[in-house]
């Protein structure tokens, strides 16, 4: 009970700075929004070609957009010594990485009822409220999936200068099955799924979530211990 | 005259072993019914996937061992099968992609073991960049090992993948689907590799080690205490 109250107390204090800082949804955001409108130059102005590749630019979007959001979540308890702060407290390392996991997942959800609509707009995809809404449900899985083990590289990189390069450079190979499942997802949701398959693919980004959670929980412990 | 090491000896059989099971394999085995002559290169894609995945598995164990006891020794024996594995996937994805072309009319396909098998070779080459950015020797430790089980979830992945999902690889075959001069060199080569593979990991573990203990001299390790203040790191990388 003790962990859960941590956990709830650093997800509160996340968002607190978040909603009185502001600058780093703001510039998330405006990064998505960019990113959305450089696939369709990208493109170009095709409409049905960017209408079939409108699942795949919104996840894309959203898996750059993390990187910056998880490498920033870190660099604010480095200053003035914060985490040590944490950690002396003290607060449990495994309350301190799913308290940072699931503000950095709920910052990621917060990008999708913006970004999802300026893709729908974008790409001329026809989507109703409904479908909205399920997009952004598949949005949540794949941010958890994105967050998990991207909160605890983002831990073990934070110190390093490189951290531009390596954060990507870890994250990114091992989420492609988050990639592959929520484009996948998201396709069928967009434009209709004949054969049944989304289940399997929404199957697929849950079990995903599953394993990196509970891993990566465990694992923090030993990279807060280095001091991170 | 200087005498060899273990690792080299096995290191040379295995070499030996390669060169003979590679010959039945070439001239000796008959060519496969569907594919033709194209079919030999399974004689060295094989053994490299399987002990590929060997290797990886067991630099896992050495992680999990590094991290449980903090000696360096496992750390290095860790990297030398890490650095094995990335060299051995890296071969592994060539020589498929040499097979995908005349059986499958393309050099790449995004089925879901050369997809999985690509993630393991990236993830853990990504594994060995961290290292080369980490600079205090017990913190480059366990960031590593901890990399190295977060990834290790992939190769089992890589193998069981085309039995749980449809896949334009085929599945594993069995030694009674296929002929026995085919298993023959399949197997020489098998244990070719793996002796090869044996040698490679000693020799870049030794070589880790080595590299550990000149640190070790210049930089006295800091670990601290359970329990204490984690002491300023650093600027690194």
């Amino acid at each position: 009970m003790r962990v859960l109250g941590q956990i709830a107390t650093l997800v509160r204090k996340d968002l607190l700075l978040e909603w009185r800082g502001r600058t780093r949804g703001l510039s998330v955001v405006l990064f998505g929004i960019v990113t959305l409108l450089l696939f369709s130059f990208a493109v170009g102005p095709d409409s049905a070609a960017l209408r079939a590749g409108a699942a795949g630019f919104l996840v894309l979007a959203l898996l750059l957009s993390s990187t910056l959001a998880l490498s920033e979540g870190f660099r604010l308890e480095h200053e003035n010594h914060a985490l040590e702060g944490l950690l002396l407290a003290p607060v449990e390392p495994m309350a301190l990485y799913y308290g940072k996991a699931l503000s950095n997942t709920l910052f990621l959800i917060l990008l999708a009822p913006i970004l999802t609509p300026v893709a729908v707009i974008l790409y001329a995809v026809d989507a109703g409220p409904a479908t909205l809404v399920q997009v952004i449900g598949l949005w949540a899985l794949a941010a958890a999936g994105l967050s998990a083990p991207g909160t605890l590289f983002a831990a073990m990189t934070s110190r390093l200068r490189s951290q531009d390069v390596l954060l990507p450079l870890l994250l990114f190979p091992l989420v492609v099955p988050v990639l592959l499942g929520s484009v996948k997802a998201i396709a069928l949701v967009l434009g209709g799924d004949p054969m049944g398959q989304l289940s399997s693919w929404t199957v697929l980004l849950g079990a995903f979530d599953v394993i990196y959670w509970t891993l990566s929980g465990v694992l923090f412990t030993h990279v807060v211990e280095e001091g991170v | 005259m200087k005498r060899l090491r273990w690792d080299a000896i096995i290191g040379l059989v295995g070499l030996l072993m390669l060169l003979v099971g590679s010959y039945i394999g070439l001239f000796a085995a008959p060519p496969e019914r569907h594919m033709g002559e194209v079919q030999r290169l399974m004689y060295v894609h094989v053994p490299t996937a399987w002990i590929s995945m060997l290797v990886l598995t067991a630099a896992f164990g050495f992680a999990i061992a590094s991290m449980w006891t903090g000696r360096p020794k496992w750390d290095a024996v860790m990297t030398g099968a890490t650095e094995t594995g990335v060299v051995l996937g890296a071969l592994l994805t060539v020589q498929g992609m040499i097979w995908a072309k005349p059986t499958w009319g393309v050099w790449w396909d995004w089925d879901v073991r050369l997809t999985t098998t690509l993630i393991m070779v990236l993830f853990f080459t990504g594994v060995l960049v961290l290292r080369s950015y980490v600079a205090e020797p017990e913190r480059r430790a366990t960031w590593s090992a901890v990399a190295v089980i977060v990834g290790y979830v992939d190769v089992p992945l890589v193998y069981f993948c085309v039995r749980w999902f449809r896949s334009l690889h085929q599945v594993q075959s069995s030694p009674e689907t296929v002929a026995s001069t085919m298993i023959t060199p399949l197997r020489i080569n098998a244990f070719a590799m793996l002796f090869l593979a044996i040698w490679f990991v000693a020799r870049r573990s030794r070589l880790e080690l080595a590299r550990l203990r000149r640190e070790s001299v210049a930089l006295p390790p800091r670990r601290a205490p359970r329990g204490t203040a984690v002491p300023e790191a650093p600027q690194e990388g």
